[in-house]
């Protein structure tokens, strides 16, 4: 090392590493390095550029590379597919900033009793909005949870095959890919008209082997699946179970899963109050009812309240700890770890700060807006929307094929006039032909859609 | 007050006191008509045609019930988080040594860089134009932590230690496929003091697992490898430093007998931080590899996440990278999808790119000496530690004559428990009421007897250690002097002790409100 210290490292001071080296016993660090083998060590300096020791300079270097982007704020988005950049109110800023939370981690209840708490909340209050009494801790994102709730539904029924609808997130289908090879994933056909699931199909492929049937509601393509009792009977009919996956935003307007019949609902918090960050703004949950079986077949992080031996007081304990994959090792047919309560922190703070009255004002705002972007756009000459379902609550499919643009044409040309198109469904979904995903969030007001379909007119004209 | 010097510091001379506010639940708080936020409202036309919109959905589809959320104006909400943020520690506010964890100083620089709303606020589907900056960044760090690490491409998109691991092991899975081989190599090999990541990821992914009991070294020998690999062999996972701290020194034959096998071999470096500097992955003949951006590159660790996982790979095997990767085309960065040898998606988007902000700018801030004096200092810090700590009567260190440790030790107070009858777990209680994080105690399976992991970083000073070592000492000598003062601990944390066996309960467990209030209704009427 250099002679000077460096501020991130206490102990990097010259004289008190001398005084610890004569407390141990050794001449220097090199002698504690006994282990590593001499084949195996590095004997040049590793090959990094000079450091910026200074503040200054990093935040120029660093902070200087992120000037280059232009964030959703300073564009008019119509970005969403599972991330939204809606308002985070400041109150939830203020709270994910705490250096307590920023820097907490693995620290107990007895240390860390408020950041349990927090989870607690995020459980419960998510609870609330899905209608089951179970929820995990935060998990990675709504697509990971979704794939962990199917095979779930392999473990509990002991049967092989999951029907995913046509029309789920593309994500959905590429993780399930990769994570979900113990089970058959089989995909159900929509109906290429309405969107939704085409039931035929469904009762064709439905039968003593499946153990789970996954609905999205809404959709991803933004239409509430209307056929949810028929797909819930049809699940129920021959002992499969029904997996739910929400936006818990829309959860004010659309009915709780838990009172229609779902098994398991899987959903994503990022709406509710945490920036979009790239896409690490999201955080998963896994809900269901309040039994053992299900409980032992989680394989989240599970938070229980409990109560002091005193009975005074109540605290916060793992629960089935056994269940995961920290104690399952190699048994486990899952995994969890670090992933992302801090976001589970904010989702309960902004769920606090909105009560029973913002969550339905959000969603019925977000349906009215969406209402009105497909009003506009649909009078635009060559535009088909909805392209696809009746209602919609935040999101909704626009063709352009009868403009004869490719929507990445039009979207390069929003893009020079400020406004992020919405994402192009060409590559994941081919038969919507040149078709987008247009969302809203409830920042967007009637002089901001106005913007889009005036910009859009002139780009088509 | 007059200033004292440092030295002489006892413990019980802090006389700490932790913040117990019994803050009710957020559920149990509120007035109903009070409301925390308002939402921008719709503009006219807007509005016109929202009973439209509502009666488009299905009626028994519609909410029926509103949810019971909480009612309560903004400052009570902002209270009640803020009460919950004192009942919180951090490692800006101790010391942290919770073993396995790497608890560090997060540099506020990087706070303050990545708190910016071109970053906050950037969509994942935005043209890759709009983005230049981030993954120019993002670029950047691969670069640095190939030179770091000896690999040849890196991908971040895994969004903590565990998904790093999950991703390693898909890796081992598409390479040995994409040779024709997959149907028969279907095990993994990893060890027992491994973190269980390893194992799990690799089950998950498919594989079975065979794991290594330690020898008495703390390591196992390469007879339980030689006798573990045959042709089924995949791969080999392991952690190194293992959570004992203790470096196996036949690492690199591990390597070689996989290699000869026709395994690949997967370094999980979630225990890195000493070799930064010192060792390299690639050059121990390691294929791929993961580091936690948010242990050892100093990114917070987000109160468990966000966190990022970087996994490296052998320049051959990037192609098998999870898609999707950054990558400079030329005349700028891209998120390159076109992979047709991907082991595919781990998560939704592309990756936690706050966290990787956040380690691009630690590196750039120690470089190559700031590097090795981070590993050199924690490990200097823990050896220091171990010969304070050989002196407290009742705590031993196993598997003792495998040499200096690293980052970490587990440590055994099973000595005092027979002493005393007082076991680790109340000790780990008992450390709260000195104000301190609670230490790690083991992952399963315990082979080390009520054991204890402290891994004190780079982050703590000389002070601090010593303050540790004698609250430890001190705790030591309550229990034999006042045990029931241990067992009975915490008494000056934010809760008392707790019936943590309810969490296991069926009748008493409760994930949510909604079921503590069922089942509190049910003991009621049942008792």
């Amino acid at each position: 090392m250099t002679g000077r210290a460096h501020p991130y490292i206490p102990n990097s001071a010259p004289g008190v590493r001398a005084e610890m080296l004569a407390a141990i016993g050794v001449d220097s660090v090199e002698a504690l390095y006994a282990s590593v083998p001499e084949a195996l060590r590095l004997r040049t300096a590793l090959d990094l550029p000079p450091p910026m020791t200074d503040e200054v300079a990093l935040r120029r270097h660093v902070g200087g590379l992120l000037e280059r982007n232009t964030h959703t704020g300073e564009a008019l988005s119509f970005l969403g597919g599972g991330c939204w950049a809606g308002n985070v109110p400041a109150v939830v800023d203020e709270i994910i900033n705490r250096a307590e939370f920023v820097t907490s981690y693995g620290g107990g209840p007895y240390a860390d009793l408020g950041k349990y708490q927090a989870i607690f909340e995020f459980q419960s209050l998510i609870g609330e909005l899905v209608g089951m009494d179970v929820v995990s801790a935060p998990t990675y994102d709504g697509i990971t949870a979704t794939s962990s709730a199917l095979l779930m539904a392999t473990r509990l029924t002991g049967r092989p095959r999951i029907l995913v609808p046509e029309t789920a997130n593309p994500a959905t289908h590429q993780h399930l890919a990769t994570f979900a090879r113990r089970a058959r994933v089989e995909i159900v056909p929509a109906d290429r008209t309405t969107g939704m699931v085409d039931l035929d199909a469904l009762a064709v492929m439905m039968g003593p082997d499946v153990a789970g049937v996954l609905v999205e509601n809404p959709s991803y393509l933004g239409f509430v699946e209307e056929h949810v009792p028929e797909i819930c009977d049809a699940t129920h009919a021959a002992g499969a179970l029904l997996v739910v996956s929400v936006d818990p935003s829309t959860l004010g307007v659309l009915e709780a899963p838990g009172a229609y019949g779902a098994d398991i609902v899987a959903g994503d918090a990022q709406p509710l109050g945490v920036h979009p960050l790239f896409g690490g703004g999201q955080v998963g949950f896994i809900a269901h009812r309040d039994d053992a079986d299900y409980m032992r077949e989680n394989p989240s992080i599970l938070i229980s309240a409990v109560p002091t031996r005193d009975g005074s007081a109540t605290g916060f304990a793992w629960s089935m700890l056994s269940s995961t994959s920290y104690d399952l090792r190699g048994d486990a047919q899952d995994y969890t770890g670090t992933s992302q309560w801090l976001w589970g922190i904010a989702a309960a703070v902004y769920l606090s700060l909105l009560g029973p009255a913002g969550i339905q004002e959000l969603g019925e705002g977000l349906a009215a807006r969406t209402a009105y972007l497909v009003r506009r756009l649909g009078a635009i000459p060559g535009i088909r929307v909805p392209r696809m379902g009746r209602a919609h609550i935040r999101e909704v499919v626009v063709d352009f094929g009868g403009t004869g643009r490719s929507v990445a044409r039009v979207n390069a040309a929003l893009r020079e006039r400020g406004i992020f198109g919405g994402r192009d469904l060409s590559a994941d979904l081919p038969w919507l032909g040149e078709s987008a995903l247009y969302a809203v969030t409830e920042t967007h007001g009637q002089a901001e859609i106005d913007r889009l379909a005036d910009t859009l007119s002139e780009v088509l004209r | 007050m007059t200033p004292t010097g440092a030295p002489g510091r006892e413990p019980a001379g802090r006389h700490y006191q932790g913040v117990r506010w019994n803050e009710p639940l957020v559920t149990e708080l509120g007035t109903p008509g009070q409301r925390g936020l308002i939402l921008p409202p719709l503009d006219p036309e807007v509005a016109a045609g929202q009973d439209a919109a509502l009666a488009a959905i299905p009626a028994a589809l519609r909410r029926a019930v509103a949810p019971r959320l909480p009612e309560l104006a903004q400052p009570l909400v902002l209270r009640h988080f803020l009460r919950l943020s004192q009942m919180s520690q951090g490692a800006h506010l101790v010391a942290d040594t919770l073993g396995t964890c790497t608890m560090k100083y997060s540099p506020l620089v990087g706070e303050l860089i990545a708190r910016s709303p071109k970053l906050l606020d950037l969509h994942p589907d935005q043209d890759p134009e709009s983005v230049q900056g981030l993954l120019e960044i993002s670029w950047r760090c691969e670069q640095l932590l190939k030179a770091v690490s000896g690999f040849g491409a890196f991908s971040f998109q895994g969004g903590g230690g565990s998904q790093g691991i999950y991703t390693s092991a898909l890796i081992i899975r598409a390479w040995h496929e994409a040779r024709g081989e997959g149907h028969r190599r279907d095990e993994i090999i990893t060890t027992t003091f491994s973190h269980p990541a390893n194992a799990a990821g690799a089950a998950t992914a498919g594989f079975r697992v065979i794991s290594l009991m330690p020898g008495e070294r703390g390591f196992p020998d390469v007879d339980a490898l030689r006798a573990a690999i045959s042709p089924r062999t995949a791969g080999l996972m392991l952690t190194n430093p293992e959570d004992t701290g203790i470096f196996n020194p036949h690492v690199g034959e591990f390597v070689r007998l996989v290699h000869e096998a026709g395994g690949l071999c997967a370094y999980d470096q979630a225990n890195g931080n000493p070799l930064l500097g010192i060792a390299r992955a690639a050059d121990a003949g390691f294929d791929l590899g993961q580091f936690n951006l948010h242990k050892t590159f100093g990114a917070p660790h987000n109160s468990v996440g966000p966190g990022a996982s970087a996994v490296g790979v052998r320049a051959d095997l990037a192609p098998f990278l999870p898609s999707p990767v950054v990558r400079f085309a030329g005349d700028g960065y891209i998120l390159d999808r076109d992979r047709p040898q991907s082991v595919g998606r781990v998560r939704a988007w592309a990756g936690n790119f706050q966290v990787v902000v956040r380690a691009y700018a630690w590196l750039l801030a120690l470089g190559a000496d700031g590097l090795r004096t981070v590993a050199e200092t924690a490990v200097l810090n823990n050896n220091y530690l171990v010969h304070l700590l050989a002196q407290v009567p009742g705590l031993t260190m196993p598997y003792e004559g495998s040499g200096p440790r690293l980052d970490q030790v587990r440590w055994s107070w099973a000595q005092l428990t027979a002493e005393t009858g007082v076991t680790t777990d109340d000790i780990v209680r008992r450390t709260t009421d000195y104000g301190l994080q609670p230490y790690y105690t083991s992952h399963h399976p315990m082979l080390v007897p009520e054991p204890m992991t402290l891994e004190p970083t780079e982050m703590v000073s000389k002070d601090d250690l010593d303050e540790l070592a004698a609250i430890l000492a001190a705790i030591a000598d309550e229990a034999r002097t006042a045990p029931a003062e241990v067992r009975s601990a915490p008494h000056r944390g934010p809760v008392a002790i707790l019936d943590e066996e309810a969490a296991d309960d069926p009748a008493r467990w409760a994930m949510t409100w909604r079921a503590l209030v069922r089942k509190r209704a049910g003991a009621a009427v049942r008792g």
